[in-house]
């Protein structure tokens, strides 16, 4: 009923390939549009801000990122923690080496030069397969975690070895740094979040992604119809690269403002983003959003139901918390093995027929 | 049923009609730092129930704390800081180097104070710069010259030729004090080494034959969490003469050295706080909290050193909100009150006397340039037959001279960065 | 002999020392994942949980005693008993095969013919479990592992090579028992799989998950076999790793120093587990001692996975490890 397709006719090309060919679909998409665009930013304080909306868009343009790799084109990584390191420090440096660029493009920038050190990482992926790269990428993890903590020029010869993000704006609104209003933390996530949604939705559909998930369902038999393995799979490591870079760079910049490289990105960061992408759903932009929104606020959610809700000592908290997102996690899996994404699939399905099914 | 009381307790203090004193506490009950954190945070919430009970509060406002487990981790630390600052926080004790990173231009920005006891930013010690950040009673600046001064004693008052190593933990917390060593090593003349461990630091057999191999005449050690028995059993293993092997005050807790047994004896490290329960205060504590069951864990770490530690760190809050009050004239005071009671802050030994901590810690006087106090502390050696720390040196004072340099320059690279005029306010 | 080749073969030696302590790791991951495909990221964890089970089990802890005391407002802490060393490895391992039993039971058989990746998450999503479940169990604080093995350097060892060579070679004790338990666990465990018969089913899985069934053997019952099997070598590697720092969450992260043995060993051998473990202990140990100083140090940590990595570059299934074969 909700969900109608009758009447809903394509006429031309384009209108049959459009992202969300079916009219109800467009509107919901519209409408969470809108309500992104022009209503939370009106009502956003700095704890929703800083504790679930920004952590959430910047995780789910990570997630993205390496659910193009892995999702689509089936190259386990587990560097993604260190590859966001690599957004941020490049940032860092452009943003204290050019002050009078725009933030925009140091963010830019600073996901291309993510590209070009992923890319590098991601040559062994033409020897190695599976777990083995899995484990090959932690190498990547480990030392280039090692080299942002060991060579003073990434971090400006600071005392500490920490990084800080100086005050930036951009129209004159401030988005980096203390004093930055809560919503304008918010607004350029999301601008960053809808573009590189827009951006991946559009590859993955396209040549480059039918590549890469031949690449994916069977490398062999996708080389011998002639898909270059070598092009495909280093094109998604790169254009993986470019979207974890820029989240690393606004989770920098904007969501923590100050950083030490062991500490925030960290081999935890690298398995956090993996999990969103498998709670989430494998191949699916949407499920990088629902993953990435899963594992932000589950944490909150179940920190403010023991301690705030039910009062008990936050250590016995944080234990359960344990418990409970394992046992989620494991539950998850074992129900939906595809993801939050199937679920919603077959929640279309069900609407689709309802309310009068066979 | 005590969580059902509990509960109700939380319900009855979310009601707004209280007026209370907030503290948040954000403590690391979990995580790999759990047997540092945990005895720190009950020293903290302990004495704020005591101060409740005994006293009915502070001017007889009560105090109020909001605990928020972070787990020692930076992004848990920034939602805890935006969950609890709404609720009228006072002061943020952060409790990791990360933590306090993070919360300083944002504390700043909002108007609360920090107060980084002993650890975080060494520079926020210039309080022209850092207005809003305190780390009273020392730096790790402090420490590290305090740990030279007592290797200077040792040795007769020279190090000239003679060979130190620094073993530190990998990251911004571990390499805070090599700068000021390194002043220091070309004004003394001896040779620094540094040994990097990185993070976890399960695993130093490499750095451990290094140490064997060199012969280093002394040690120091900037370790934390599982780096610090290991180190410490290390030491043990190769026959290291102990008590040339100095920590700092973070490197220097029972749980630090309980593993490894024996071997562990002589062991030495900083500290800014007396050990043990031998103080008039701990009866109180005893009696009001411990005894009626009010006690934030389970009464065995009083008079460890993390819980003295956390102990003093409330104490010190308590003493600042008490000056605040005079200050302004009110007992409900705010952040910014706050701020200038810790700025305006002077405790003298009669002071710690009155508290019921006698010779507890150095005396402490705070004024805008200087947000470190006195940098002060004494030296302490484990002695394992009798499982206690036994101090082996008064109140030290740290090389000032040599210091202050380096925070003025620290801290004018970060007012330039962050366009400050450094002014007292 | 020169000065410094002298300190290059007591580093060399200690790597081969430290190795045996990674491949102890490593064996738990080979096992599980020589019998069902699965990648257990929770072994370190499990190293953890057992180690705390045995201190906790020896002090006479109470099981779930902090969240017994928040919820009936008791004071429980202690039973006031101690259990000798050897009886609370007993019933450690029984309650590592009772883990065995819960995890194949509600984790694994709903998880059958699952992709890899998969279980692998399942695996980790057990870790952060397992993790809460030892805390709240036997408290997050540290706690003094003492099953009575010698600690520090070995005297006979220094004072031999000192007088040969004039210097004194180190060589911890705790290393050398490591390393005589590594050799009659895996001795035990080849005995095992060689002359029982339950070995022999293990092994027949192993090659052959469905030529294994056709002839009557229960799937389900060699899991859980190894899946126990697997829980006690965690409890040794914990009892190893224990008592060098105290039994304490980072326990769980000796999993990190074993996946580049694995790597290198390849995933689905024994043998490879342990030659992987003695190269990468070899070879951190040497890179930090020749290459570290002029670097900056601290380079442990990445070198093993880098070191891994060259070798798979020629070698993609690890030293060890069967050849992939593909086929279309």
């Amino acid at each position: 009923m909700f969900y109608r397709e009758s009447g809903d006719f394509s006429t031309t090309y384009p209108q049959d390939s459009q992202t969300f060919p079916i009219r109800f679909d467009r509107y919901r998409y519209y409408a969470v549009l809108a309500v992104a665009f022009l209503v939370i930013p009106f009502i956003i304080n700095d704890y929703w801000a800083n504790a679930v909306f920004v952590p959430f868009l910047i995780y789910a343009i990570a997630a993205i990122g390496l659910n193009i790799l892995t999702g689509y084109c089936g190259q386990v990584s587990l560097g993604t923690g260190a590859f966001m390191a690599v957004g941020a420090y490049s940032c860092y440096k452009l943003m204290t080496a050019f002050p009078e660029i725009s933030i925009v493009i140091h963010v830019i920038l600073s996901g291309g030069i993510t590209a070009a050190v992923v890319t590098l990482f991601g040559l062994p992926s033409l020897r190695i397969k599976g777990f083995y790269l899995a484990v090959a990428t932690l190498a990547a993890q480990f030392f280039l975690v090692w080299l942002f903590n060991k060579v003073g020029w990434f971090y400006n010869y600071s005392a500490s070895g920490q990084i800080s993000a100086p005050e930036r704006s951009v129209f004159g609104i401030i988005v980096t740094g203390p004093n930055t209003e809560a919503w304008a933390k918010y607004m350029i996530c999301l601008i960053f979040v809808t573009l590189c949604a827009l951006i991946a939705r559009n590859l993955t559909r396209g040549s480059v992604g039918r590549r890469w998930m031949a690449i994916r369902d069977m490398d062999i038999a996708a080389e011998i119809i002639g898909v270059n393995p070598m092009g495909a799979k280093l094109t998604a490591f790169m254009v993986s690269g470019f979207f974890v870079g820029i989240a690393g760079a606004l989770f920098f910049s904007v969501y923590l403002g100050a950083a030490e490289v062991g500490e925030s990105f960290g081999i935890d960061k690298s398995f956090l983003v993996l999990f969103m992408i498998i709670i989430g759903g494998l191949g699916s932009i949407f499920g990088s959003f629902a993953g990435a929104a899963f594992m932000v606020l589950l944490p909150v959610f179940l920190k403010n139901v023991f301690v705030g809700g039910l009062g008990w000592p936050t250590d016995l908290a944080a234990h359960l918390q344990f418990i409970v997102s394992g046992g989620l996690i494991i539950m998850f899996l074992i129900m939906e093995p595809h993801g939050l994404a199937q679920l919603w699939r077959l929640a279309k399905e069900k609407l689709r027929l309802w309310p009068f099914p066979h | 049923m005590k969580l059902l009381t509990m509960a109700t307790a939380a319900i009855v203090a979310a009601s707004p009609v209280m007026a209370d004193l907030v503290f948040p506490s954000l403590s690391y009950r979990t995580g790999p730092f759990a047997s540092g954190g945990i005895p720190f945070a009950d020293g903290y919430a302990d004495y704020f129930t005591l101060l409740n009970e005994r006293d009915g509060g502070i001017g007889g406002v009560e105090a109020r704390l909001i605990e928020c487990e972070t787990g020692y981790n930076t992004e848990k630390g920034v939602e805890c800081y935006e969950a609890t600052k709404g609720e009228g926080a006072l002061v943020y004790q952060p409790l990791s180097t990360g933590i306090t990173y993070q919360l300083i231009p944002r504390a700043s920005a909002d108007g609360i104070p920090i107060h980084s006891m002993g650890y975080g930013r060494t520079s926020a010690a210039d309080g022209t710069t850092f207005p809003w950040v305190f780390n009273y009673p020392g730096t790790y600046w402090d420490a590290a010259s305090i740990m030279v001064n007592h290797a200077l004693d040792e040795e007769g008052g020279s190090l000239d030729g003679k060979k130190i190593t620094l073993l530190f933990h990998n990251s911004a917390y571990g390499k805070e004090p090599i700068r000021t060593l390194e002043a220091l090593s070309k004004k003394h003349g001896f040779d620094l080494n540094l040994l990097p461990v990185d993070s976890p630091g399960q695993e130093q057999k490499s750095q451990w034959l290094q140490v064997r191999r060199d012969k280093p005449d002394y040690i120091f050690f900037w370790g934390w969490g599982v780096m610090n028995q290991v180190a410490i059993q290390e030491a043990a293993n190769i026959r290291y003469p102990m008590e040339k092997f100095i920590g700092v005050w973070w490197s220097g807790a029972e749980p630090d050295v309980i593993p490894a047994g024996d071997g562990a004896d002589g062991y030495k490290s900083t500290n800014f706080t007396g050990t043990g329960t031998d103080f008039p205060l701990f009866a109180d504590i005893q009696e009001y909290v411990v005894d009626a069951g009010l006690a934030a864990g389970d009464g065995q770490s009083l008079g460890q050193v993390q819980y003295n530690r956390g102990l003093f760190a409330a104490m010190l809050a308590a003493e600042a909100v008490k000056v605040a009050q005079e200050l302004h004239g009110v007992t409900e005071i705010d952040a910014a009150m706050m701020r200038d009671g810790m700025e305006a802050l002077s405790i003298t030994e009669a002071d710690y006397s009155s508290l019921g901590l006698p010779g507890f810690a150095p005396e402490i006087n705070i004024t805008c340039e200087n947000h470190s106090g006195p940098g002060m502390a004494f030296v302490q050696q484990w002695d394992a037959a009798s499982q206690q720390w036994k101090p082996v040196t008064d109140y030290m004072t740290s090389d000032r001279e040599t210091i202050q340099p380096l925070i003025k320059a620290d801290a004018a690279a970060f007012a330039t960065e962050n366009g400050i005029t450094p002014s007292c306010s | 002999m020169p000065e410094q080749f002298l300190f290059a073969t007591e580093v060399v030696l200690n790597g081969l020392m430290a190795g045996v302590l990674y491949a102890l790791v490593a064996l738990g991951f080979v096992l599980i994942y020589k019998a069902s495909g699965i990648f257990n990221y929770a072994q370190g964890v499990m190293a953890l949980f057992a180690a705390l089970t045995l201190v906790g089990i020896m002090d006479g802890q109470v099981p779930f005693s902090h969240l017994i005391n928040a919820i009936f407002g008791t004071e429980i802490h202690h039973f006031g008993w101690h259990v000798p060393a050897l009886l609370a490895i007993l019933l450690t391992i029984g309650v590592m095969v009772v883990l065995a039993w819960a995890v194949q039971r509600f984790i694994f058989r709903h998880l059958v013919n699952q992709e890899p990746i998969l279980l692998f998450m399942a695996t980790i999503g057990l870790a952060y479990f397992l993790e809460g479940v030892g805390d709240l169990m036997w408290g997050s604080d540290i706690k003094k592992l003492d099953v009575g093995l010698p600690q520090g350097i070995n005297d006979w060892i220094d004072v031999t090579t000192f007088e040969a060579f004039g210097y004194g070679f180190f060589i911890d004790n705790l290393d050398i028992s490591a390393t005589i338990v590594a050799i009659i666990l895996v001795g035990a465990l080849i005995a095992f799989s060689q002359y029982t018969k339950q070995g022999r089913a293990l092994r027949a899985v192993a090659d052959d998950h469905q030529a294994a069934l056709s002839v009557g053997i229960s799937l389900n019952f060699i899991w859980i076999l190894v899946w126990s099997i697997a829980g006690f070598v965690a409890l040794v590697a914990g009892i190893m790793w224990g008592a060098k720092s105290g039994v304490q969450f980072s326990l769980s992260l000796i999993a990190l120093k074993a996946l580049p043995v694995l790597m290198l060993g390849g995933f689905t051998s024994i043998p490879g587990a342990i030659v992987g473990g003695l190269i990468i202990g070899v070879g951190e140990k040497l890179f930090e001692f020749l290459i570290g100083p002029m670097v900056g140090g601290a380079t442990e940590n990445w070198f093993a996975y880098v070191l891994a990595l060259i070798f798979l570059v020629f070698r993609p299934q690890g030293l060890f490890g069967e050849k992939i074969i593909e086929r279309v």
